[in-house]
Formats: C-alpha cells, structure tokens, sequence
C-alpha cells in the first residue's frame, strides 16, 4: 500500500466518528438525490402514460384560416376592414392521400383518421352532453390502449358494427345503462341515432369517463350529416414520443395541415412538469451540495488537528501533491462510502414506496429504480466529495512547516 | 569533505518592519563534523538553521548540500532531498500520535520508497533498538514519556542514513538525564557513524561538548 494511503487510512480508522457523521451525510444526500430524481422520472411517466390513453403523439387537423385582407376579385381590388376565421370545413381534404403520406415517414407506428362530434346522450327524459369520437376500433386500440380499461361488454363488437357505441362508466352510471342497453344521440347538426351498446370503459379520469363514447368513424360522419371521405383529425403515434414536435413539423411540411406534438397540445401540463423538474432538481442537488460542505467542514476540522503532522511530514520530505493526496484520499473514502450506502438506502426508500397505494388512474406511487439516476448521483456525488476534500487538502499542502515548527 | 556550504546568506523579515535578519553568513561544515549554532534568542540561529534545513526558501546567497546548489531547485526537489540526505530533531518531538512508535519511524523510509516493508521495518526496530526503545516500538507514540518521544524522534531522523542530522533545541524540553542521553546518541553518530550534526542549542554546556560551536550576535557569526 501507498504510504499516502496508509495515513490516510489511519486518520480515517483513528477518527471513526468524523469519518461517521460525513458518511451518514453523504449517505443522506445521496439517498435523497437517487430518489428524488427517481421520483421526477415517475411522476414524468405517470403522467405521459395517462396523456396517451387520449393524446395521440401527433395530432393532424386543419386549422382555422383568417380571411385575407387584400382580395382581388373581377379584376378590382377589395380591402377587408375586419378580417375573420373563414368558414370553411374543418375537414382534411384526400385523407387516403395524406393517410398514406404520413405511414411512409419512417419513425411513424400507427396512422388512423378520427372524426369527433359534440353530442348529447339521451335516455327517457334525461340527457347529457358528451363527445363522440368515431374510430378505426383496431388502431385506436393500439394508440389508446382502450381495451385495457374496458370494464363490460367487449372493443371486438365495435368492430363492423356501425350501431354500436362504447360508452363512459360515468355515463353510464348517471344514465344506468348496461351492457345491450339502446342509448338515443343526438348530434349537434340535429341528426337523431339509437346506439347499441357494446361496451362500458373505465379510465378513472373522471372528466372523460363522464362525457366520451366511441363509435365507428361511418357512423360518426352520419352524425355529422358528412360523406365517407370526411375526416377532422389524423391522429399519429411514433416510435420515440419525445421526437413529436420534430415529427410533427416534418408532417405539417410534407402534408400542409396542421400538427400538433403532445406537449403543445398539453403545454399546461408540460410546465407543471417543468416545474417540478427545477424543484426537484434544486432541492436535490442542494441536499447533496450540504452533504459536500459536511465533508469540507469535517476535512477542515482534521487539518486543524493536524496541523503538527503536516508540518513535519514536509519536513520530513513529503511533497505538497503528497498532503493533497492524503486528504483527497480521506474524502474520497468517505465519499465511496457514503454513496454505496446512499444507493442502498435510496433503494430501500423506493422499493417501500413503491407499495404505497395513491388512487386515482395512478394507482400505486409511480416510481421505478432509474438506473441512469443512480449513475448521475454516484458520479455529482463523487464529483462534490472530491472537490470538498481537495480544497482544504490544497489549503494544507501549503502550510509553510516553518511557521509551525517557530511557534 | 565539505557537506554543507552557506555562502553569503543573508535573509530579511518584513513584517512589520524592514529588518535584517541574517547578514552575509559564510562557514562550511565538514563531514562527521557535531557542530552546534549557539547566541542569545533573536540572534538569528534558528533562523539560520531553518534556511540550512532547505524548508525556508526565502533567502539571498548561495546554500550547496552535498555539493549541490539548492537554490535552483523546486520545492518538490528540495523535499525528495531533505527526505533523502537530512533528518530533523525538534524541540517538540512532531510525532504522529495516531501510528505507533515502529510506524513513525518507518514513515521517512517509505516515503524514500528504496527497501521493502519488511526491510524497513528490520531497520526501524534496529534503530530503535539503539536508542533502548525496541520494547515501545508497537505502543502509540502518545502513550511515550517526553524522553522516550524524544528518542522516537531521533530515531525517525536517522531511518534513511541522512548525511545530516538537523536539530533546532532538541534538549530544550528534556531534562538533565534525558539531554544526556541524546548529547550522547549524538556523539555516537558523528563519531562512529559519521553523520554531520547541526544543532541549535541554548545549553552552554551541551555546546560546549560539541565538536565544534558556531555563534551568531545580531545576525552576524562572531565565532565559528
């Protein structure tokens, strides 16, 4: 062994309850910052997941126009005083076209069109306001995911049934309908349908299972009082969902109509999120930093003490780079120390988690061992302890072992 | 053999005023030569040594050790030369007090890093052994009395053979039998070993016995 280590060693064994208490710091902060961040990264995901069970990653659709001021009409020019949203269709023109335009892009998984309509859910006298989206039952499974949350009856007999709807348990609850029960719809362009339905869906997003129903795209057209070609939203999942803003220029490019990513469509969302990421992320990295300060203080305390040693250990022809190793050795011992312990706590800390039950469409605390957390904090950790040791230990390869030894 | 050659050594405090310290010091100090620095507090003696000793730096005139010119060197050399060529005895013994007497001794050794462990250790105990100290060598150096801790000292001073011995009032805290001891441990090195030794003393009689007495008044040799 090193010499520089083998006093180093001593004065760690010798001051075991220094060396303790800058451990349970590192430990402490270490612990905190791996679950904290781990944390982040669960809430993060919690909350994409349940943006997905009704986001698409892109989201096509045409957007309002504003009427031109400067018209040129027979010849004469035409100024427009208060310029408006034209009131054209909201509808995608050659959907097929731009279907198949969007499915050639690489980074794209699943395309499917969507027509949404305002309803109204009538049963007998009572009557609901509600939104109906007309899908492609099999790529809207895929995107949504909406037979895992189906609580009756089946998403298979939405399938080439153009009658039958898949209905919200908060709407049926309030209307107290079931499974082959008939609900009566009227649209907002005045068309009146009767829907079997097929199949009750829970999301424990209150707000949707109170007011969404699914049904065909054919039969939400009818609705519409629309043709087969008529289309309001194209909605697209990709492989990364973080490369949506990107994909969804590249789509908004290539096709002319407005895409959306899931974050703009979500932006309130997204700075909660944002939000908690800088406190998360400044409460975190403070623990650790005092943890640091802990070391720097403790480091600190035994240069003071031993101070005599330093002396005669230059005189006695050891070099500065040789003190400075010394200490650096102390607090980076401490610091493995403190960061091995960290981890397991930190571990322990999110495995109890884990098996607290929080409700809601969360179910269990998300929260996961994030591999890529634990490498960051054991590498800040590191970083922090080093640099609390080498401070002081630069400030006693300086001590001039004259001033000492003349006192 | 001259080992250690102080040529023209002048030095000055600052702090809080102007003041000449050291003024144009010459002598030579020949090889197995005991000689003692001698003059009355604020004479400049220990000073002096400090600068002999490579640790102080901060000087005018030229310093050669064993034929080599000190003042070009880095601190880092300068430390791999005192580690190899000078050993020092203080009036406080500088003993670690966590390690244990045999691992004191042992310390300059390894940092020398020329034997192995095990040859270092034989040394240690030999050297110990000299000084009457081999039953103390596993205790902690704290748990010595003054004495034996001065004798620790001495014995660190001499694990790497050192051409020179420094010491700046190695007896001032000892008394009159313990000075004894270590005048005579001194005696034996630069008589049977042939170790220069050069040492700061306020003991006339402890000088006096020396071979050879250097005295400094005001910054200036006025006997050598």
């Amino acid at each position: 062994m090193n010499i520089n280590t083998q006093i180093a060693k001593t004065y760690i064994i010798t001051n075991k309850k220094l060396t303790g208490v800058a451990v349970a710091g590192v430990v402490l902060g270490m612990s905190i910052y791996i679950f904290m961040n781990s944390m982040l990264l669960g809430f993060d995901k919690a909350s994409s997941k349940s943006i997905f069970k009704t986001t698409p990653h892109i989201r096509v659709y045409m957007d309002d126009e504003i009427s031109k001021p400067l018209v040129s009409s027979n010849g004469k020019q035409m100024l427009l005083v208060n310029p408006k949203i034209v009131p054209a269709k909201n509808t995608i023109i050659n959907p097929g076209l731009v279907i198949s335009t969007i499915q050639k892009m690489e980074e794209v998984e699943i395309v499917t069109s969507q027509v949404n309509a305002n309803i109204f859910y009538n049963s007998g006298k009572s009557q609901i306001t509600g939104l109906c989206s007309g899908i492609n039952p099999e790529d809207a499974d895929r995107m949504y995911a909406i037979s895992s949350t189906i609580v009756e009856g089946s998403l298979g007999a939405l399938k080439g049934n153009p009658n039958g709807i898949l209905i919200g348990s908060g709407v049926s609850e309030k209307m107290s309908l079931r499974e082959n029960d008939y609900v009566n719809i009227t649209s907002s362009k005045g068309v009146n349908k009767a829907f079997k339905i097929v199949g009750i869906f829970k999301t424990n997003n209150s707000v949707i299972d109170k007011t969404k129903s699914y049904v065909n795209v054919l039969a939400s057209q009818q609705l519409l009082k629309e043709g087969n070609v008529y289309v309001t939203d194209i909605n697209v999942n990709i492989k990364n969902p973080d490369d949506a803003e990107k994909i969804a220029m590249q789509i908004s490019a290539s096709t002319g109509y407005k895409a959306e990513g899931w974050r703009q469509a979500n932006e309130s969302l997204m700075a909660a999120q944002r939000m908690r990421k800088i406190i998360i992320t400044f409460v975190s990295t403070t623990i650790l930093l005092v943890a640091g300060f802990g070391i720097y203080n403790i480091l600190n305390m035994t240069i003071t003490q031993k101070i005599n040693d330093i002396a005669i250990l230059k005189a006695m022809g050891f070099k500065g780079n040789d003190v400075v190793r010394i200490f650096v050795t102390q607090a980076v011992t401490v610091g493995v120390m403190g960061v091995i312990g960290g981890m397991i706590m930190a571990t322990v800390i999110i495995t109890l988690l884990q098996h607290v039950y929080v409700g809601g469409d969360i179910g269990y605390f998300p929260i996961t061992y994030e591999v890529t957390k634990y490498i960051q904090g054991v590498v800040v950790g590191m970083v922090i302890t080093f640099f609390a040791g080498y401070i002081p230990a630069k400030k006693a390869a300086n001590i001039d072992p004259v001033e000492i030894f003349r006192k | 053999m001259k080992i250690l050659e102080s040529k023209a050594i002048s030095k000055y405090f600052t702090d809080p005023v102007e003041f000449q310290v050291l003024k144009d010091i010459s002598f030579d100090v020949e090889k197995g030569e005991f000689t003692t620095l001698v003059g009355k507090s604020g004479s400049g003696k220990s000073t002096l040594l400090y600068v002999l000793s490579t640790m102080d730096t901060d000087y005018k005139g030229q310093l050669i050790i064993d034929g080599q010119l000190t003042g070009s060197m880095t601190k880092d050399e300068l430390a791999g030369l005192r580690n190899e060529k000078i050993g020092f005895v203080f009036q406080f013994h500088y003993l670690l007090s966590d390690f244990t007497c045999l691992q004191n001794v042992m310390l300059p050794a390894l940092k020398l890093g020329k034997l192995s462990k095990d040859e270092i250790q034989e040394r240690a105990y030999q050297k110990l052994a000299m000084l009457g100290l081999s039953d103390q060598a596993l205790k902690l150096s704290s748990k010595l009395s003054g004495g034996q801790q001065q004798r620790v000292a001495i014995a660190r001073a001499l694990i790497n053979d050192p051409l020179i011995i420094m010491g700046d009032e190695p007896t001032g805290n000892l008394d009159s039998k313990n000075t004894r001891i270590v005048f005579d441990i001194f005696q034996e090195l630069s008589k049977n070993y042939g170790q220069t030794i050069i040492a700061v003393t306020h003991d006339d009689d402890f000088a006096s016995k020396s071979d050879r007495i250097i005295e400094l008044k005001d910054g200036e040799v006025i006997r050598s």
